[in-house]
């Protein structure tokens, strides 16, 4: 997973509240068994206007020039600006994948669904909630002045505006310490080792029927 | 200080260690894998050269890209064959069972859990699938996972986990005739809204909660997510017994008494502290439909179309416009006026043997109606079908006009051949009407098992308690 300090990054804004997984990154593209190459299909449905099928090959489909992202003065955004609850709906990793993969690091938002926030320190994407005031005044800054930037800076927990704004966030502690060292959970599991053979032993012997193996 | 709630207990009997700051290792007894959230996960393994702690703790199954139909060809789609074909050399490598696509027991993930005993009351059960919040009927902790989580919980046995808040959503009294678990799920996000739940664990209570099987409570967790949090439960009473009893992998004899007097401590203390409650009227619940592209979006189905025009919020009913276009639907149109092209009649929500009963009710010496171009039943695993074919609820939905399918996910998320085309208007009992969900550009009503089967025969929505 690759660390996250400071991210100086473009904005694109996604203005619609329940942005659900499946828009995200749309089921036929589940069938894939790799971790990358979801980006061209983020948002599939939304960004082009013929239906997209795994293994295509995005270059000369039609684009949808409503969608926010396809304007040009987007291109190359990392930071996404999105509404409530973004992210419900299934727990696929692939929407974060695909949100990696096309870019973005960072995704700022009044509330997230539980399951895709968490996916997103799994893989080096930062979701930082703001109160829906914030998020509102950023997507209209964001809409006024061309080529809009942020700087997210995660050990200090503030995003900086170009007006010279400081907007302070709040990250749990832990996940915080991972994403910057861009740690390895498992890595950090393993290290208690010992913890879990000493509650798995006292545990059978409690409860011996959670141990029957399935086989 | 109070008592403890069910989900405090279960969570502290599954505590290893936790950090000064809350960060908790928690113990998972059970992985679920599937095909489509794993491959990704056991190449992460094979990348750092570790195994599974306790491959015996996994059951796995691919469900969610087979084919419903002519199973003896395999399957056609090379992407689906791929992944299917992934998870069997997967669990072969590492030593997991698997129920293969052609194995009797094979199903949809959340319906053969409980079904085989896999999954018991006190156990921490997860899977990469947010539906994983279904087993919680049993009494269990059980919440969806993503791919970096299911090889956490490979490697390690183990999950990194901050404590949710808790929730106690109690539905009050009696619901009335023709009234379903899938009603009182619908009614309560339509409460609450999609986001009602965010960082909580909810626990469905009540005497309308409790006086449902626990294939009905199954239906009530498996939508929590749609309700936003991740995990449901029900506390555990005599039906949770009576229902685990002599499954395959239940306790065996002579663990059995030990356990049951283990789980009958699984109910909220009576003066545990819930941090939200929610309490709804059963005698008020009327059988649902949803109308827009949202969970939350439902009336029962004696209604109209809500009109984005009444609602105050801007935000809320531009969404609602924009869900009515969708839909294809006008402001103020009765519910019962809606007509429907397909009728889906599965997933884990509502695929298990009652539900499948319920249905055959409504349909047994009727017809599919003239402008249903495809009504279909697909049981939630072998065992389901086979159940029903030894009572005869196959003839009922074939004579009828149905088609009478293979186990597996299907229509609900349409990753295989079953889907919507564009525009088309489907009564499913599934869980999602998000856009294309079904197919693209097609349109989801949810309901209940009996309202979908008393759709086809009517070829529009009906009220089930009219008939
Ligand atoms: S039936 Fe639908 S909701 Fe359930 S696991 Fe399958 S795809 Fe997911």
């Amino acid at each position: 997973m690759d660390a996250f300090t400071v991210l100086d990054g473009l904005v694109a804004p996604l203005d619609r509240s329940n942005v659900d997984t499946d828009a995200i990154i749309p089921k036929q593209f589940l069938k894939s068994i790799q971790r990358t190459g979801f980006g061209p299909y983020l948002f599939d449905e939304w960004r082009y206007l013929d239906h997209g099928e795994p293994g295509m090959d995005c270059s000369n489909r039609p684009l949808n020039l409503e969608f926010a992202l396809n304007q040009p003065r987007y291109q190359g955004a990392q930071v996404l600006l999105a509404r409530d609850n973004f992210g419900c709906g299934s727990s696929r990793e692939h929407a974060p994948w695909a949100l990696l993969d096309y870019g973005f690091r960072c995704i700022i938002a009044p509330s997230f669904a539980d399951i895709f926030y968490n996916n997103c320190f799994k893989n080096g994407i930062l979701p930082i909630v703001l109160d829906a005031a914030t998020v509102d005044d950023l997507f209209r800054q964001a809409a006024a002045n061309e080529g809009y930037r942020l700087v997210v800076d995660l050990p200090a927990q503030q995003i900086r505006t170009p007006a010279g704004e400081a907007i302070a966030f709040e990250v749990d502690g832990f996940r915080k310490d991972c994403l910057i060292e861009g740690l390895d959970d498992i890595g950090l599991t393993l290290k208690h080792v010992d913890d879990i053979r000493a509650y798995e032993e006292r545990r059978k012997a409690e409860a011996p029927w959670l141990f029957r193996a399935i086989r | 200080m109070g008592g403890k709630t069910l989900y405090d207990k279960l969570w502290d009997a599954h505590v290893v260690r936790t950090e000064a700051d809350g960060t908790t290792l928690l113990y998972i007894d059970r992985q679920l894998v599937h095909e489509v959230t794993s491959p990704q996960a056991f190449d992460g393994l094979r990348l750092a050269a570790r195994k599974p702690r306790r491959s015996e703790a996994n059951l796995a199954v691919p469900d969610h890209n087979v084919p419903t139909l002519a199973r003896a060809e395999g399957i056609l789609e090379p992407f689906s064959r791929e992944q299917v074909k992934a998870l069997d050399r997967n669990c072969q490598e590492f030593h997991i069972t698997e129920f293969g696509m052609n194995d009797q027991r094979q199903g949809i993930v959340h319906v053969i859990g409980p079904e085989q005993g896999a999954t018991l009351p006190g156990m921490t059960v997860v899977c990469g699938d947010s539906h994983t919040s279904t087993h919680g009927a049993l009494g269990a902790l059980a919440f969806g996972i993503g791919t970096s989580e299911v090889e956490h919980v490979l490697a390690t046995q183990c999950l990194i986990q901050k404590k949710s808040k808790n929730m106690l959503i109690s539905v009050d009294g009696k619901v009335g005739p023709g009234v379903t678990a899938k009603d009182i799920v619908l009614a309560i996000i339509g409460e609450i809204g999609t986001a009602g739940g965010t960082g909580y664990a909810i626990e469905f209570g009540g005497e309308a909660i409790h006086d449902l099987s626990v294939e009905g409570r199954m239906t009530v967790c498996n939508m929590s997510i749609e309700a936003g949090a991740r995990a449901g439960m029900v506390s555990v009473d005599q039906t949770t017994i009576d229902y685990v009893k002599g499954r395959p992998f239940a306790p065996s004899e002579d663990q059995w008494d030990k356990a049951v007097v283990a789980w009958r401590e699984l109910v909220s203390d009576a003066d545990a502290v819930f941090d939200r409650v929610v309490r709804i009227d059963a005698a008020g619940i009327q059988p649902q439909v949803s109308w827009g592209t949202s969970p939350e979006m439902v009336a029962p189905v004696g209604e109209r179309v809500p009109d984005p025009d009444q609602v105050a919020d801007p935000v809320k009913a531009a969404g609602m416009r924009r869900a009515l276009e969708y839909m294809g639907l006008e402001a103020g149109t009765p519910i019962g006026e809606i007509r429907l092209d397909k009728i889906f009649i599965g997933s884990c929500t509502n695929s298990r043997i009652e539900d499948l009963r319920a249905a055959a009710a409504q349909v047994q010496g009727h017809k599919v109606a003239d402008n249903i171009k495809l009504a279909m039943v697909v049981p939630g695993s072998g065992l389901v079908k086979l159940q029903a074919e030894a009572e005869g609820l196959d003839k009922v939905f074939l004579d009828a006009g149905f088609e009478w399918r293979e186990p597996g996910c299907s229509m609900c998320l349409a990753m295989n051949a079953d889907r919507l085309e564009p525009g088309e208007r489907c009564a499913s009992t599934s869980n999602r009407n998000f856009e294309g969900r079904q197919g693209q550009g097609g349109r989801t009503h949810l309901v209940s098992p009996a309202m979908a089967a008393a759709a086809a025969v009517a070829g529009h929505f009906v009220d089930i308690r009219e008939l």
